[in-house]
Formats: structure tokens, sequence, C-alpha cells
């Protein structure tokens, strides 16, 4: 881990995290892949992929769960605060100065379109990390194809079934991990 | 639309909020937007705290602005605190919820990643990892296929939809800054062009 680049001080995480969350329109998560993974390279595909599961599988906002992990990594829990600052400080002041500016200019029709231009921008971001993460499953050791029969399952029962985020993740999730288990004898 | 209530709040009812925002904190498995139905029957429909217009602009608020989206619940303490008397009150309605939301779940979460990454070796650690990530990668492309097609006939809004696309397509294969694309879907949306 030595010769990788890495955040130089607590403060460096606070800086990176506000400004990436300063970016997320729509959520943070792309961005975070965005900005730690390919441009500063802190964590490699894999490791955001396996970050990530964890902070989607525990209770709470899961962009936060992942900036207080990556902060961790680096200065323990100092670097956790850092991040979870960084994330939370900047972007809560402006999004209460919006909520007072909303309700003079919030049904202005050139407002209420560049919202809506910049919200099909920001799904378009979402759906081309979650592409190249893909790359992530190759070296898989459930291989390709379980892995893109569990992609699929979760997929359709998520966006064709309606079904709640956290069933597909918890039961899905558990015959992954068992296959996994059961590939890995000791 | 309902008007926003006027409140005259107690301690107690601050503590309540706190006390309930500390137990969404741990039923949000899968994220703190799934605990919108939860929030929704506690502070509107038990209290009366909030109208369902200023929940729903709690929302809309959070998602359009930069930041992460969990800052609707800052909003909803900001609204509730407005409601029950001005500034003072609605920042004091920011620091429950959001603490309330954060804390569980937070220390959980550090303290899961921590073990994690002392025992990385472990079959059961390993096999987790692996095991998750088709899953949780597969969900990140449906989240972003649910927010490209919420509330959006595709017969009217198929520019839409091309711009979502056009926006995977570049971002999955150059190195562009997403601002640059940010700012494009801003101008063509501004001037009615999507």
């Amino acid at each position: 881990m030595s010769d990788r680049p890495q955040p130089s001080s607590p403060a460096d995480l606070f800086f990176s995290f506000t400004w990436l969350a300063l970016q997320g329109f729509g959520g943070v998560l792309a961005i975070v892949q965005q900005e730690l993974v390919v441009r500063k390279r802190w964590l490699t595909q894999e490791e955001f992929v396996e970050e990530w599961a964890v902070a989607q599988i525990m209770p709470g906002p899961n962009v936060v769960n992942l900036c207080l992990m990556i902060g961790g990594r680096y200065f323990g829990l100092r670097g956790a605060l850092a991040a979870l600052a960084g994330m939370l400080t900047v972007p809560l002041v402006l999004v209460l100065l919006l909520a007072l500016a909303y309700a003079q200019y919030g049904s202005r029709p050139d407002v209420v379109g560049a919202l809506r231009g910049m919200g099909a921008v920001a799904a378009g971001l979402i759906i081309a990390i979650g592409f190249r993460l893909f790359d992530a499953l190759k070296t898989n050791l459930l291989g390709l194809p379980v892995s893109i029969a569990l992609g699929s399952a979760c997929f359709i029962g998520v966006v064709l079934l309606r079904w709640p985020q956290a069933y597909v993740l918890l039961g899905l999730g558990a015959v992954g991990c068992l296959l996994a288990y059961r590939k890995l004898k000791p | 639309m309902s008007a926003a209530p006027i409140l005259a709040l107690q301690w107690s009812d601050w503590l309540d909020l706190f006390m309930h925002y500390l137990a969404f904190s741990m039923m949000s498995v899968g994220g703190a937007i799934t605990t919108l139905p939860e929030m929704h029957r506690y502070l509107i429909d038990q209290q009366y705290w909030l109208s369902d217009a200023q929940f729903n602009a709690s929302i809309a608020i959070a998602q359009s602005a930069p930041g992460p989206n969990i800052l609707f619940v800052a909003l909803m303490g900001w609204n509730i605190g407005m409601n029950a008397g001005g500034m003072p009150t609605a920042l004091l309605g920011v620091l429950l919820a959001m603490a309330g939301i954060l804390l569980p779940s937070s220390t959980l979460a550090y303290l899961a990643a921590r073990w994690g990454h002392e025992n990385p070796q472990l079959r059961a650690v390993r096999a987790f990892k692996q095991g998750m990530s088709p899953i949780v990668i597969a969900l990140l492309i449906a989240t972003g296929w649910i927010l490209a097609s919420t509330h959006r006939n595709p017969i009217t809004d198929w520019p839409l939809w091309l711009l979502t696309a056009f926006t995977a397509l570049i971002i999955w294969r150059s190195k562009i800054h997403l601002l640059w694309l940010l700012a494009a879907g801003a101008v063509l949306g501004a001037f009615g062009l999507v």
C-alpha cells in the first residue's frame, strides 16, 4: 500500500470529500468512484466494490457509511470523522440556503428545466459507473456467469418487480455469500 | 396543498423526534430513503409537524442539490423547527434529526469496517466481499435506471432518455469532468430542449 497514492492528512480527506460532495447532484456515490478510484487512485476498483458492499448492507445512509470507511482506512477515527465532516458540512449549509431560495424561485420554468436536465445527466453517470465497475467482476471467484446471473436477478427484482431494495439486497446477498463461502473451502 | 402547521414544541417533543430518528437510522438497510414511509407516518400522520408539501419539498431539494441525499433529513428537521418558531428552533431541528439518523448507523458501520479490515483473511469476510459484489453493482445500475425513468413518459420525454444514455456512454468511455456534463444538462433543461 505504500507506493500507492493516498490522502496526505485528515485535512486532505476533509477537502477531498467536500469537493466530491459538491459535485454530487442527485447522489454522491458515483462521484466517489470517479474521484477516488479513477482520478486520485486511493482505491482500486475491487477495493471500492468491497467497501461499498459493506456500506450498502449496513443500516444508515450508504454514502455516509462509505465515507466513514474510506476515511477510517487511512487515519482511523480521525480520518473517518474528517471525511464525514467534509461530506456534510458545506453541502448542509448549501442545502439550507437552497431551501430558502426554493421558496422564491422553485416554480420558475427555467429552474425546473435545469434541474430536470441535471437529473438526467446524474442518472447517466450512475449507470456508467455501474458498467465501469463491472470490470471488477472478472476476477470474482464466483465466475462471470454466476455473477451475471445474480446481477440480472437483482436488476429484475428492483426495476421490473419493484421489490424493496433491502429485501433484494439481503435475499440475493445471502445467496451470493453462501455460494462464495462454499467455493472458499479452507 | 396543506398549510404548514404552527407548532409549540416542548423539550419532550424534541426528545421524541431525536429518539425516532435514532430508530430510523437502525431501520435504514439499503439507504435512509427506504424509511420514508415510516418518516411520513410519524411526522405527518401521527404528529402533524410538517405539511405534505414541506415533506415532499425536503426530499426534492436534497435530491437536486449537490451533496448526499441524506440531507433531506436535515431539511425535515429545519422545516419542523421553522414551524415551531424560527431560525433557532430550525437549527435545533437540523441538529437533532441529523444526529439521530447518523449516530447509530455510523458507529455500527465504522466498527464493522474496522473489524473487516483487521480480519481480511477470514473465510466469512472474503465470502461476503466476493458474494455481494455482483449484487451491489447491479443495484447501482438499477438505481440509475429508476432515476432516469421517474415520472417520464417515453413518448414525450425521449430527449431526456437520450441525454441519460449519451451521458452514460461518454462517462463510461472517456475521462471528461462530470461538471461539464452537468452544466450542459442544466443549459439544455433551462432552454426547454430536454
